[in-house]
């Protein structure tokens, strides 16, 4: 670890408590729209693959909650967590889960391909690995544009083992450009331990390999990814430099929504173990140490939260399916 | 008119359009400093200096992303692949994520660039060196695929691609780069899915692009000694097909014969010769034949390939079967 795991201020100012709050809500509104999806998923109300983020909701929120609004990003197909951080509303992104014409992408994407340009989430890929570069490019259109926006990438820790995210590494640290590479290492592409996927147990230190600045972070702790987030943002903003982060964390469920919790490749001890460092819990703890909400209040914000997860699911139950001629639209320019 | 080679043809398209639009940049292995490794990029980085002539490391996964990513930010990259054998290394960004930006975003995010570079074999290159891969990229929706023949059209047809919104795949051939044609000056543009005849005929058409356009000259010019009267329709574009001006030429000589570098199976001339017996089946008088490479790997020794290759004498046999002659 860079640095001590940074706490919460003995004196917090109300903005600053109100901030502290809206991460709390972040978390749990993506974790109860988690929960959501899967019922709807195993309800046959969605279809095709469904990755839950269930157990990381730490990394998405506190490194998109340093972002400023005209930066970019994108993720791998586990972006549900990322889309509503990033402010993109439950609506949108259940009714895209389910097909629907009012979906983020008008129910052509689905699961895996959540889009909103409007703020600077430019998906949801499928291809393991593959966005690195693509993110690579952002950057690059960046600083060819002479912007001080940062380019934020999203994979996990299997990503690393593919080419894509060498060569995207070494052209982003070569030409010295504002990229942010965030590998939530969650111990397990799919169902392979990193041990047995990875020559080298220590994921940050393959930045070596380009001269890049890198953090292990760790990913349950809410204010430790801000931290460095703020760090990484500021070296993209000031310096036009790129960062790989290291985030530990740990995914609660199983790689998609047809594969167990625990298996073949991971104990349930181990998973009740990992469970114990619930991001969320351990962010309202703290909160409630530092006497900035109490039980109460967090009674009161699971049921706000709850009202959005059940109002955007009876938004996606009630919208229309795309109309058949979206078929043909959006293939080329014109085509609409 | 000046009279250029196929190369500075598409070199002038090149400077032309970086001139007009500062989103344009190119982006590839030896581009800059080297001047381009068939220097169609000559001049380019002493013009517009490296940010707009970007030398990239051996990486066409790599940069070819880094061209999806500046092109979903409003630039308008040139990837320029050092061949086209080297861009199976990139097919994924270009199938899984150019081709399907707009579509899986639900139109909020495009992708307008152009990858571009050398295709099909020249000579003596071996297996690996000597592939025209025309048929993949037309395959996919999402893409269009452009493989000129001239110069003019070369220098017409790479400037519309920069100038088109969706990702192109231009084929350019390697073995025409020296070749020279009259080529206008300034504001040339060729549209993208009109194809060109060029050579009117009344007995047979034959459907040829990019380099096979040579061979259906020299066999039409043969032909001719015999009093056979062929008509050779340059398709330019592959994907949109014209196949408007395939129906016309068809209807008119009511025999064709579609000639191609790339292989037989599921190449350019299947599509062709699909188009036209599901709309002009009457018009024929013979089923269409096709000439293409052989279906092997190409072999290194020049008379073995030679034979691997789709001439002039092979298209004029071709025509001879479907005149019955």
């Amino acid at each position: 670890m860079a640095t001590a795991a940074p706490t919460i201020p003995k004196k917090v100012d109300a903005q600053t408590a109100e901030l502290y709050r809206s991460w709390l809500r972040q978390m749990i509104l993506i974790r109860r729209f988690e929960e959501k999806t899967g019922e709807a998923y195993s309800l046959g109300q969605i279809g095709g693959f469904c990755h839950l983020y269930i157990g990381q909701e730490a990394v998405a929120v506190g490194s998109i909650a340093a972002l400023r609004h005209d930066d970019v990003l994108t993720c791998s197909y586990r972006d549900h967590g990322h889309a509503l951080a990033r402010g993109m509303s439950a609506r949108g992104i259940m009714a895209e889960l389910f097909g629907k014409a009012t979906g983020c992408t008008k129910g052509k994407g689905g699961s895996m391909h959540l889009f909103d340009a409007s703020k600077g989430f430019l998906g949801g890929h499928g291809i393991v690995g593959a966005h690195i570069p693509i993110t690579t490019g952002l950057a690059f259109a960046i600083k060819y544009k002479k912007g001080d926006q940062v380019a934020v990438c999203y994979f996990g820790e299997a990503a690393v083992n593919n080419g894509a995210f060498h060569e995207a590494l070494n052209m982003a640290a070569l030409w010295k450009l504002p990229a942010i590479f965030i590998c939530e290492n969650n111990r397990y592409g799919m169902g392979t331990a990193l041990e047995r996927a990875s020559a080298i147990y220590d994921i940050s230190e393959r930045a070596c390999s380009y001269d890049m600045a890198n953090e292990v972070v760790d990913g349950q702790d809410l204010l430790a990814m801000k931290a460095a987030m703020d760090r990484a943002v500021t070296r993209g903003r000031k310096e036009s430099l790129p960062t790989l982060l290291e985030v530990r964390t740990y995914r609660f469920m199983g790689h998609s929504m047809s594969d167990p919790i625990h298996g073949h490749y991971r104990t349930k001890e181990e998973v009740e173990e990992q469970r114990k460092r619930d991001p969320i819990a351990l962010w309202g703890d703290q909160l409630k140490a530092a006497k900035l909400i109490d039980d109460a209040g967090i009674k009161a914000m699971e049921e706000d939260v709850m009202a959005e997860v059940m109002d955007s699911l009876k938004f996606a139950e009630e919208s229309p399916d795309p109309d058949p001629s979206e078929l043909w639209t959006d293939v080329y320019a014109g085509s609409n | 008119m000046a009279l250029l080679t196929y190369r500075d043809a598409l070199n002038q398209a090149l400077a032309e359009e970086m001139r007009r639009d500062p989103s344009v940049f190119l982006m590839g292995e030896e581009v800059g400093v080297y001047q381009g490794a068939y220097k169609v990029s000559r001049g380019l980085l002493e013009e517009f200096g490296p940010m707009r002539v970007v030398d990239t490391p051996i990486t066409e996964l790599g940069f070819a992303g880094v061209g999806v990513g500046a092109a979903s930010l409003g630039l308008r990259p040139i990837i320029e692949f050092m061949t086209w054998n080297f861009a199976l290394l990139a097919i994924d960004q270009i199938v899984n994520h150019a081709a399907k930006m707009r579509y899986m975003s639900g139109g909020q995010v495009s992708c307008p660039m152009v990858f571009r570079g050398p295709g099909g074999a020249a000579l003596q290159l071996a297996s690996q060196h000597s592939q025209a891969f025309e048929s993949y990229y037309a395959h996919i929706p999402g893409l269009k695929v452009l493989a000129p023949a001239t110069p003019a059209d070369a220098k017409g047809m790479l400037k519309a691609a920069i100038r088109d919104d969706d990702p192109v795949i231009f084929i350019e051939g390697e073995m025409l780069y020296n070749t020279k044609g009259e080529v206008p000056e300034g504001e040339h543009i060729v549209p993208i899915g009109k194809a060109d005849l060029k050579r009117e005929g009344t007995d047979v058409t034959i459907v040829c692009h990019s380099k096979t356009v040579t061979p259906a000259l020299k066999a039409a010019e043969a032909l001719a000694a015999e009093n056979i009267s062929a008509e050779v329709l340059d398709l330019r574009s592959i994907r949109p097909l014209d196949t408007e001006a395939l129906f016309r030429s068809a209807a008119k000589t009511h025999r064709v014969v579609v000639a191609e570098e790339g292989w037989a199976f599921a190449g350019v001339g299947a599509q062709v010769v699909d188009e036209i017996q599901r709309e002009v089946f009457d018009e024929l008088d013979a089923p269409v034949v096709r000439v293409t490479g052989a279906d092997v790997p190409m072999p290194y020794n020049k008379h073995l390939e030679k034979a691997a290759k789709a001439d002039a004498p092979k298209i004029v046999a071709a025509c001879k079967k479907v005149l019955y002659v």
